[in-house]
């Protein structure tokens, strides 16, 4: 009961802040609105028995990436774009109406398929008593440790590639 | 107990928002912003389906989208930034240079 009402509370808000990103006119209002939904999504993934992932979506989305994308508005100068106007009308109206489509398409897609597979190793006794970021360590250095191996050579190759777009004259 | 529908139709709400901001707005760090908004939503799949088919493999994919979106903002930003210095704009309207 307290689970569902959780839910439905968390499921509001994540829905309405990310509405609220899209329309604001201000792009800090837009940045603080998605730390909103991204904390909530937070809570959806506790409600999920994913506390691990739960962690990490505050302290790097919610964290890191909003930090950065603050900074950025913060540093550019963007007063004369708030005043902007879109002149695309029917680009709203079609926009709205394909997206209407998609929302359609997705829940024809749920409808249609069986949302049943065959159930993996880990029921949620099991990850309780294990512990869930023990689960999802002794996976990521033993199943999946080329691609754990890969993802720090991608961010390696972010960070580069950030500071020589960065840089005025390289 | 929620159903698993529940969460896929959050999911998909988030992804169609995101959808949305990404056709709609002109200011190209509200756009980023929509991406990271269509991201979350797939990770919300990936750790409902991870919770209820009893796999732990949902969550390792979370984990690597996350770092994913994490070297794409860094680039990203970097990238609007290099444009807002040579074009002084975050209209995407008037970044048509590359345009056919």
């Amino acid at each position: 009961m307290v689970e569902t009402a959780l839910f439905i509370v968390l499921a509001v808000v994540t829905v309405i802040t990310a509405i609220l990103v899209i329309v604001q006119r201000n792009p800090v209002a837009s940045a603080i609105y998605l730390i909103i939904t991204l904390f909530s999504l937070a809570g959806i993934y506790l409600l999920l028995n994913a506390p691990f992932i739960a962690v990490i979506q505050v302290l790097v989305y919610a964290g890191a990436i909003m930090v950065l994308f603050l900074f950025v508005i913060m540093l550019l100068n963007l007063e004369k774009e708030k005043r902007l106007i879109t002149r695309h009308r029917r680009q709203k109206v079609l926009g709205v109406f394909l997206g209407i489509i998609l929302l359609v398409l997705i829940g024809m897609i749920f409808n249609s398929v069986l949302l049943e597979g065959s159930k993996g190793k880990f029921p949620p006794e099991k990850v309780a008593a294990l512990g869930n970021t023990e689960v999802v360590a002794r996976l990521l250095f033993t199943d999946y440790l080329l691609p754990f191996e890969i993802t720090s050579v991608l961010l390696l190759v972010a960070i580069i590639g950030a500071i020589v777009l960065a840089k005025r004259q390289i | 107990m929620i159903s698993l529908s529940s969460y896929l139709i959050l999911s998909a709400i988030l992804f169609t928002v995101g959808v949305l901001g990404f056709m709609l707005r002109r200011n190209i760090i509200v756009i980023f912003m929509s991406i990271e908004l269509m991201l979350n939503a797939a990770n919300l799949a990936f750790v409902a389906f991870s919770r209820y088919l009893n796999s732990m493999d949902g969550q390792i994919f979370v984990f690597f989208v996350m770092s994913v979106a994490a070297a794409e903002a860094a680039v990203g930003l970097a990238i609007i930034m290099a444009v807002y210095r040579t074009k002084a704009t975050v209209n995407a309207d008037e970044l048509n240079i590359m345009k056919w």
